[in-house]
């Protein structure tokens, strides 16, 4: 039993959380605010690839990108001094946008889902577009981005593919809960991986429940 | 003088919207079927859909102009926009709601805020949440919202469609002190003639988008001049019609003959006779005056000048207060047509009806 994978593992998915929700929310508006039909659909289809890629392609780009050797990782590495690839960082950023379309896609399910004449009233009262996007869309879209952020984050918990291509499975670095599983496996210790695989598990488990608990305490919040 | 000049056209999916109307101050009501652009006319002025072209202008501000390409978002726009459904935040209490678009500072706002609810009696649901209110207070919160941000035009969408029956009547008499007070111009979307009729100084007919006639609402209800504002104005009788003497027109699709008061115009398209306007001749009478063919001249002159004719009943429908009869010429059976009377205790169906000659609308398409 090796507790830096469970650290590693919550670290990653907590630091992919917080970028993703974020941006998520950010996209889904930017997204929702462009006037022309196509142009939204491209955007969207591009903002949503990593959710239906392979998370090994999804992982060969990162590394296309990121590599020590290509243009990217080397900027990174010469002017900030960061290593990405096969670093700790490195999972954080597989994470980030294997987890990104879930966040993106929810918020956005949720802006739709708000009554378009509540931001027209809001408009026409006098609020600012600042106002009303926080005032109003946010407020009402909150249970629907939450259970999104929820949903990212289990997912960027359980990211795999993509980071065994860009971080690798380097123990007390890299080795997230669900790599720490595989190498278990692979070296035939079926009862070292059944830690792991309860740990997971469990956790998953407590994220889904939480997710129905926000949802239902905002239904009931929210009645109308 | 508060003043609203508007003009514009809209390329809509099934029609070309080319509206044109001016008003100063006073109440206009916009009577029109579904889909015929009457809301497309308030989002216009409200800058929540973009025309193609055009100009409009409130209180001497250009709010659009598609040639000096001048468009004023919304929230620059100074016109108060009541939403069917009266789009209250739901994240927000009452006086939440109300202070959302208010300007000034905390103690400003506070101050107006206990006005506002004072105003239109919501003192006491300050801090309840929306789903919480009934019908009436929800539009009370709406309206209440929309006078506190001080708008230069208020446009009004449908404001009863949400409203139980038995709740209507009180506030429209509410809203109509709230307009006076307001005394800025405002518009009425609608589709009840009766919430227009009440409330409105001047109604506008609106088919395909387009203007079809403007002019003082009792007027208009007693003279609708065309065919759409007959029928929009809840003329239940409306017949294809010819001219076919000095007075006489021939209802075509009724096939009876009609003395008719006043000019015809050249253009005559239809006639029409509200169902209340027809009367039913007394059965004593009937008997004296035969079927028509066999009386004498001087029988077929006053029926011919009283629009005199027999008829079949085809359906009888009874409410509370009022019966329908749905009835056709029995000497010439062609289309039907309606008649109400308000003796709910008779059980006699009419044999003979009548319908003055002024009472008949020619009109025009």
């Amino acid at each position: 039993m090796d507790w830096s994978a469970v650290l590693i593992s919550l670290k990653t998915a907590s630091a992919a959380i917080v970028i993703t929700f974020f941006t998520g929310i950010a996209a889904a508006w930017l997204v929702e605010s462009i006037r022309n039909e196509k142009l939204k659909m491209i955007c969207d289809g591009i903002l949503t690839l990593p959710l239906v890629l392979p998370p090994t392609v999804a992982g060969f780009f990162l590394l296309y990108i990121f590599g020590v050797k290509r243009p990217v990782g080397q900027f990174f590495l010469d002017y900030f001094g960061v290593k990405i690839a096969f670093s700790w960082s490195a999972t954080v950023l597989a994470a980030t946008v294997i987890s990104f379309p879930l966040m993106y896609r929810s918020a956005r399910g949720a802006f739709e889902q708000v009554d378009k004449n509540l931001l027209y009233a809001g408009r026409t009262l006098g609020m600012s577009e600042w106002s009303v996007f926080w005032k109003i869309l946010f407020p009402n879209a909150l249970s629907g981005i939450l259970s999104g952020g929820i949903l990212a984050f289990a997912r960027g918990l359980g990211e795999f593919g993509a980071t065994a291509m860009i971080a690798g499975n380097i123990q007390e670095k890299t080795r997230t809960l669900p790599l720490a599983v595989y190498s278990e496996v692979s070296a035939g210790n079926m009862e070292g991986a059944f830690v792991y695989v309860a740990i997971l598990v469990l956790i998953s488990f407590l994220v889904v429940t939480g997710m129905n608990y926000v949802t239902w305490a905002f239904q009931k919040f929210n009645r109308r | 003088m508060s003043r609203l000049e508007v003009q514009f056209s809209k390329k809509l999916k099934s029609f070309t919207m080319d509206m044109e109307f001016s008003m100063d101050g006073e109440c206009l009501g916009i009577l029109g079927a579904s889909g015929s652009g009457k809301s497309m006319t308030l989002k216009a002025i409200a800058g929540i859909v973009t025309p193609d072209s055009g100009r409009i202008q409130a209180n001497g501000r250009v709010l659009f102009d598609k040639a000096e390409k001048k468009d004023l978002p919304p929230r620059k726009r100074k016109v108060g926009y009541l939403f069917q459904n009266y789009a209250l935040f739901p994240n927000m209490t009452v006086a939440e709601n109300i202070g959302a678009g208010m300007r000034g500072s905390k103690a400003e706002k506070k101050r107006k805020i206990a006005e506002m609810t004072e105003r239109f009696h919501l003192s006491g649901l300050e801090n309840q949440y929306p789903y919480r209110l009934s019908g009436g207070q929800q539009q009370r919160t709406a309206l209440a919202r929309i006078l506190a941000s001080e708008p230069d035009v208020l446009l009004l969408d449908e404001p009863f469609s949400a409203l139980d029956s038995y709740l209507k009547e009180e506030l429209q008499l509410e809203l109509r002190e709230h307009l006076k007070q307001f005394g800025g111009s405002t518009i009425i979307v609608s589709h009840d003639r009766d919430e227009i009729y009440r409330l409105c100084d001047r109604t506008m007919i609106v088919e395909e988008g387009c203007n079809r006639i403007c002019k003082d609402t009792k007027e208009l209800f007693l003279c609708p001049e065309k065919t759409a504002a007959a029928r929009l104005t809840g003329c239940k009788n409306i017949s294809k019609a010819v001219k076919t003497g000095e007075n006489r027109v021939r209802a075509l699709e009724w096939g009876v003959e009609l003395t008719v008061a006043g000019r015809i115009p050249e253009n005559l398209s239809t006639v029409g006779i509200r169902a209340h306007d027809f009367l039913e001749v007394p059965s004593q009478d009937t008997a004296g005056k035969g079927a028509g063919e066999s009386g004498n001249s001087e029988t077929d002159r006053v029926q011919k000048e009283c629009n005199c004719f027999p008829v079949v009943v085809e359906e009888e429908i009874k409410s509370p207060f009022e019966r329908t009869v749905l009835f056709r010429n029995a000497a010439n059976p062609a289309g039907s047509m309606w008649m109400k009377m308000d003796d709910v205790s008779r059980n006699f169906l009419p044999r003979m009806v009548e319908v003055e000659p002024e009472k008949i609308l020619l009109l025009t398409d």
